[in-house]
């Protein structure tokens, strides 16, 4: 299905569905992200895009199914042949190789820029101050803020606030960083210092990516392979030039059609 | 004729227990609003049960009442405390059962994205709730915490009536004594406003302190 394919996938999603109370919204969902893959994952507002990710990041529990990363199961602990809940420890030694963005940043309002992102480092991964200090120069640099390490996150810019949120996920060097709809609540102008900035890591990091977005030129610029969601379900897959030039289901032409108009009466 | 410095000496006397009780008791219900705020957010039930109990059975007597059952009640049934320790004991037991509400629902307004970005980052509990939530939280409850001790050092006059002396009960006396009954309830409400006032700043200061850097 793409250039990707080698070896073992480094995330699988196996007959995940998700319930809430008597709204099912995802079912049945079969996926795989492998080890450095750019994936966007595209599709209307409520198409459980969203909840895929957040499955991943641990922050919502699948209904049914399991997902596994690099080999072990997230949400399970395999006892005898039978599946386990997994308990808070275990969920914390799987979730150290994820990170995420959100799409309103939270950072934390009552840290300096600088600590933002030096404090998983030093009371997580147990890196002494300088190191983790250095690290975060470093990223904020990458990021292009490294002037702001002294400021607090409310006399950033929205733009600002995401790019010191990705360095702070970054910085943590996770295998596979999720960024759930991050340019959704930025300002129109500010939005493209953001994209540039994931554009630049998409092509330095070895990571995984998962970018959920409406950006359909930048996901066509810098994915891998992109993915269809409507309903709950995954309609269409496939590398970026396939999905956008010659979707295969009307659910999918619908979806882009409408974008196409948009951004053409913009 | 008592001298307006003998009045005024009595009245310092009296200030000092007062002082005294509301230091101690501030301490004790602090210790327990925290206690049992963190309780109520336990996922454990027994917990929750527990501090819901002694949050509904202070908040909903009175303080006086609690105040009579701890001094004359208490020595029928066989436990004799000395008086200031069952100021103390009221005092603390009942503005820890409000402290205790106001740490729960300050815990629970930290908007939902701060925990999950430490959850991302993988911070273990302890650490979510030490680095990220309790800062932000304890912002929080600052007003509301600076109301209570007001209300507290208020408070602390009903321990006159268990035979404390504290500035009410030296004021109550000196009254039957002089019958200047205007001049000594003026400078009680003085000295209660310079003792309420700089817990106002104080807490002010604090404020202001812990908000640098939000917009």
């Amino acid at each position: 299905m793409n250039e990707h394919v080698a070896g073992e996938p480094l995330v699988k999603y196996r007959n995940i569905g998700k319930r809430f109370g008597a709204t099912e919204v995802l079912s049945d969902i079969n996926f795989d992200i492998y080890p450095g893959e750019k994936v966007a994952m595209i599709g209307p507002s409520g198409s459980g895009k969203t909840t895929l990710a957040r499955m991943l990041m641990t922050l919502e529990k699948p209904s049914k199914g399991t997902i596994e990363v690099g080999g072990e199961l997230l949400w399970h602990r395999n006892v005898n042949g039978r599946l386990m809940e997994a308990n808070a420890s275990h969920l914390r030694k799987v979730r150290g190789q994820i990170g995420m963005v959100f799409q309103h940043f939270n950072l934390f309002p009552h840290m300096t820029i600088l600590r933002n992102i030096m404090e998983a480092q030093v009371h997580v991964l147990g890196r002494t101050k300088q190191e983790a200090k250095e690290q975060a120069v470093k990223l904020l640099k990458k990021v292009g803020l490294a002037d702001k390490c002294k400021a607090y996150p409310a006399q950033l810019s929205g733009g600002q606030q995401q790019r010191v949120a990705m360095a702070r996920a970054l910085v943590m060097k996770p295998k596979i960083m999720l960024f759930d709809e991050v340019t959704s609540a930025l300002d129109p102008e500010l939005v493209e210092e953001v994209l540039g900035v994931i554009r630049e890591i998409a092509e330095e990091e070895e990571m995984a990516m998962l970018l959920i977005t409406h950006e359909m030129a930048f996901a066509r610029d810098i994915a891998d392979r992109v993915v269809f969601m409507a309903d709950g379900q995954i309609v269409e897959q496939g590398a970026p030039e396939q999905l956008f030039n010659q979707p295969k289901h009307q659910r999918t032409m619908n979806f882009l059609s409408r974008f196409s108009a948009q951004s053409q009466s913009v | 004729m008592v001298s307006n410095i003998a009045i005024f000496n009595s009245l310092l006397k009296g200030l000092a227990v007062t002082l005294q009780v509301l230091g101690y008791s501030v301490i004790l219900a602090l210790g327990l609003s925290f206690i049992f705020g963190f309780l109520s957010l336990s996922k454990w039930k027994m917990a929750k049960i527990v501090s819901h109990l002694y949050i509904e059975i202070f908040r909903g007597t009175s303080l006086l009442v609690q105040l009579f059952w701890l001094y004359f009640s208490l020595p029928i049934l066989g436990i004799q405390l000395p008086a200031m320790l069952v100021g103390v004991l009221g005092l603390g037991l009942n503005y820890g059962a409000y402290g205790a509400v106001v740490v729960k629902t300050s815990i629970q307004a930290v908007p939902k994205g701060q925990f999950e970005a430490s959850v991302a980052l993988n911070m273990s509990p302890f650490r979510r709730m030490r680095s990220v939530i309790l800062p932000q939280a304890f912002l929080i409850m600052l007003p509301t915490f600076s109301n209570l001790t007001i209300e507290l050092l208020k408070g602390t006059s009903l321990v006159s009536l268990v035979t404390l002396s504290d500035l009410t009960f030296q004021a109550m006396a000196l009254r039957s004594a002089t019958m200047e009954t205007v001049k000594i309830f003026t400078i009680l409400l003085i000295l209660y406003f310079i003792v309420a006032y700089p817990i106002t700043l104080a807490f002010r200061w604090l404020e202001k302190k812990l908000s640098v850097g939000r917009g």
